[in-house]
């Protein structure tokens, strides 16, 4: 065959512009790289790379604000930027097909999933209505969806995460494309079924030879799947080179960053708790949801059954669980957020868990909460300075030493103090999250609940605020309840892991424990679905 | 501040504020702008054409040479003059409703979406207003109050509430949800603070593009409302009435009726355009995340 020596994808020097009013002149500038038949190759980077701008490039799908002024992207010898429109769609689907991030949001919400399959079918070829539902049926095989014939009549929202992105992938493969583009098809999902996903990818690939471009933040991913890295860094490329080479022998100082910046799932040591009083402890609490109204019969929903935990002083306590585990639960029904249905909660050894309006004020004080998304927890028409002090005011303190407390916090969490002055829409998501930490830890309290607090930030981001909250604890001898999805995080955080599954405790323990000799065969799956698991990142 | 800049920079905004500030000025100094005074009438000079200068004698027997720049209608009243009064009448009606709406239906929004409990109550209250045609429930409250600017205003503004009140109170249900709503809740923030520094100013942008759309129809059911002899008494100066009076000679003598509706059409566009640019500037759909 002659594909054999030329590459499916070839990208030359691909250099594309952004607006004049961007923060900096290039999206990516002097991109180069192949992908060879058969080969995966991805494209690694935190946010602001440039990553996805290559792939919508590739995909001739850039938004008309972005012009590409220098360099070339050739699927098959053919140069994609110079095609038509009207060649784009055909090359779109026949010759590179594309699998999202969001499966429910490719996906259109009143079409069956058959009909979205068929659809690229009945647009690139003249089979007939039977022959192309034989294809579809084969294909939902191939991608091993349970019961083809039902999936074919299901609607998205009927179906699962991962299996709405197996259509997704059956829908980008169904024409045999010669390239396949990924773009973080598995951060949406959960770690069990990123795992199966990501096994499906490759095992498709190796059978029908495609060639795969796989975009990704995830160096544990990368680990897994690729045959050759290229990574980016703001539009740059840093370094290309084979999986290994990359990811083991790194030469930019870049890439070594990155790679000493991924949390290994080995668990860090950590000094031995002293006994003593908790700070925070509930007994058997539980949040029960009815939904269903009538004429429908109510169904009960256990979100959290019976969650007995403890946290001691000085002490960080992992909740670990997939979607659905009810882990945002607990540590809502413990920020007093939402109620309760059953159960106590002492916080400092005051009961919590019946109190309600201005009663909990001064418990408000001992317990403080950092959320998730660092772009939406803090509010956008409020100086940083005013939501610091905010608390302290609330109990009373006035707001000389309320300003002043703000500022030594602002040291704390390594920003300036002119930063009180601004507005969050000037700070990056890292600062952001940091400011959050300020102004959680400005009411002084005795327990951090962190929930999810690093799972949006880059992963060098993540390193340095998993650091500033050790060091904070050791500082201030606070508690820390830990929420996330992320083994490899908690691993580097936690004294003691609770992992939770379908609003219940499976396993207690700490962390060396559960890591080293987990008890419950849901750990077991959870850690066996880690990926990059046992890879041994940068320099051995 | 950089928002107010973006604001300005809207071509749209411009075209519409520009207009409604030539408007303005126009209603405000309508006694310098070549005008006599507009319930003045003179049956000598009826339905006089635009452009023509004749004798007009007012009540107390003074007699002047005027320019009747739109001409006269059929008992003698210089139309441009009530053009020009008229516009204050619109003007303050649209701009009074606007902001009387935006009160009353962010109070029954934010109780609704905030206080849960009030929730259904409020909105099935809200539902069965907006069940009757606005205009049907204006010209019934017309007809049992005396008829002022003020129960004007009062008859434009109840049927309006309700659509407020909806807005407000969806906005209301998704801040709600921000996380640093719930921050505020774990800081120990009293109820009214969460409201009043977290909540509304996060509404803002949303509430004035609706604003500019009240303004607007509340402009036009004013003028529907003189028109239909149930607004304010035909003596006054609207252009609803102006248009009225000259409905029967339209045939013969158009300028009566077209010089108000060019007004009233000028006016309630310009509004509406304001609303666009506000919109295309203030929806968060267009800005999001820009730092």
């Amino acid at each position: 065959m002659t594909e054999r020596q030329q590459p499916v994808l070839s990208v030359q020097g691909l250099t594309i512009d952004l607006p004049r009013t961007a923060d900096r002149p290039h999206a990516v500038r002097d991109i180069s790289f192949d992908v060879k038949q058969g080969e995966i190759v991805c494209l690694l980077g935190e946010s602001g790379s440039g990553k996805s701008v290559i792939a919508q490039a590739v995909m001739g799908l850039l938004p008309k604000t972005l012009r590409t002024t220098a360099g070339d992207v050739k699927l098959l010898g053919e140069s994609v930027c110079k095609a038509s429109g009207e060649r784009l769609r055909q090359l779109r689907g026949e010759k590179m097909a594309m699998v999202f991030q969001e499966p429910m949001t490719a996906l259109n919400p009143i079409m069956t999933c058959g009909d979205q399959v068929d659809e690229q079918l009945w647009q690139h070829t003249k089979l007939s209505t039977s022959e192309r539902r034989q294809k579809v049926l084969d294909i939902f095989a191939r991608v091993k969806l349970p019961d083809p014939e039902r999936v074919l009549r299901s609607y998205p929202h009927q179906l699962s995460g991962g299996q709405r992105q197996r259509i997704v992938i059956a829908m980008a493969l169904i024409l045999k494309p010669a390239l396949l583009i990924c773009d973080e098809p598995t951060t949406a999902l959960d770690v069990t079924t990123q795992a199966e996903i990501l096994s499906l990818i490759a095992e498709l690939q190796a059978q029908s030879n495609t060639a795969v471009l796989f975009i990704t933040h995830d160096l544990g991913v990368v680990a897994e799947i690729a045959d050759r890295v290229v990574v980016l860094k703001l539009g740059e490329m840093v370094e290309q080179g084979d999986r290994l080479d990359v990811l083991q022998q790194p030469k930019e100082p870049y890439t070594q960053m990155l790679l000493a910046a991924v949390p290994g799932l080995v668990p860090k040591h950590r000094e031995p708790i002293v006994d003593a009083y908790p700070l925070l402890q509930t007994v058997d609490l539980s949040k029960t949801y009815w939904t269903g109204a009538w004429p429908k019969r109510k169904h009960r929903v256990d979100a959290a059954k019976n969650i007995s935990l403890k946290v001691l002083p000085g002490e960080t306590v992992g909740i670990v669980g997939e979607s659905g585990s009810g882990k945002s639960t607990v540590a809502r029904c413990i920020a007093r957020l939402i109620e309760p249905s059953a159960g106590e909660i002492f916080a400092d050894g005051l009961s919590i868990a019946t109190v309600t309006g201005s009663a909990l004020y001064p418990f408000r004080r001992v317990v403080q909460i950092v959320f998730q998304d660092p772009y939406r927890s803090l509010n956008p028409r409020r100086t940083v300075g005013e939501a610091i002090i905010e608390g302290p005011l609330n109990f009373g303190v006035s707001r000389a030493d309320a300003w002043k407390q703000a500022e030594e916090l602002m040291h704390l969490v390594r920003l300036s103090p002119d930063a009180l002055h601004r507005y969050p829409n000037e700070f990056s998501g890292g600062q952001r999250q940091r400011i959050s930490i300020a102004r959680a830890l400005a009411c002084k309290p005795k327990v951090l609940i962190a929930d999810e607090a690093v799972s949006a930030l880059d992963v060098s981001v993540q390193a340095q605020i998993l650091e500033l909250l050790d060091e904070i604890q050791q500082r201030l001898h606070i508690g820390i309840l830990f929420i996330t999805h992320d083994l490899r995080v908690a691993s580097q955080i936690c004294d003691r892991i609770i992992v939770m599954q379908r609003g219940e405790i499976v396993e207690e323990g700490t962390t060396q424990d559960v890591f080293v000799n987990p008890q419950h065969t849901y750990t077991q799956t959870l850690l066996a679905a880690a990926p990059g698991r046992g890879f041994q990142f940068g320099l051995a | 501040m950089a928002t107010q800049n973006k604001i300005l920079k809207n071509t749209s905004v411009r075209i519409g504020l520009s207009a409604l500030t030539l408007l303005l000025c126009m209603a405000v100094f309508a006694p310098w702008l070549y005008t006599i005074e507009p319930t003045a009438m003179d049956p000598s000079s009826a339905n006089i054409l635009p452009g023509v200068t004749a004798e007009f004698s007012d009540l107390s027997g003074d007699t002047f040479d005027h320019l009747f720049l739109m001409g006269t209608d059929s008992l003698g009243r210089d139309t441009w003059s009530r053009v020009a009064y008229g516009a204050r009448i619109s003007l303050t009606v649209g701009l009074c409703v606007a902001v009387l709406s935006l009160i009353g239906g962010t109070l029954c929004g934010v109780a609704a979406g905030y206080f849960r409990r009030l929730d259904n109550a409020l909105m099935r209250v809200m539902d069965s207003l907006m069940a009757i045609p606005g205009i049907l429930f204006a010209i019934t409250l017309m007809a049992l109050w005396r008829p002022t600017v003020a129960t004007v205003v009062i008859a434009i503004t109840i049927p309006e509430i309700p659509r407020v009140a909806r807005l407000v109170r969806s906005i209301v249900l998704t801040i709600r949800e921000e996380p640093y709503v719930e921050a505020a809740v774990s800081l120990a923030t009293s109820t009214i603070n969460i409201l009043w520094r977290h909540i509304l100013p996060n509404a803002i942008a949303p509430l004035l593009v609706q604003g500019t759309y009240v303004c607007a129809s509340a402009i036009l059911v004013e003028a529907i409302l003189s028109f239909l002899g149930v607004g304010l008494p035909p003596e006054i100066p609207t252009w609803g009435n102006i248009m009225a009076d000259g409905r029967t000679q339209f045939n013969q003598y158009p300028q009566t009726v077209l010089f108000p509706g060019f007004f009233l059409a000028i006016t309630v566009l310009a509004v509406n355009i304001l609303g666009d640019g506000l919109r295309d500037t203030l929806d968060p759909k267009f800005n999001k995340r820009t730092g």
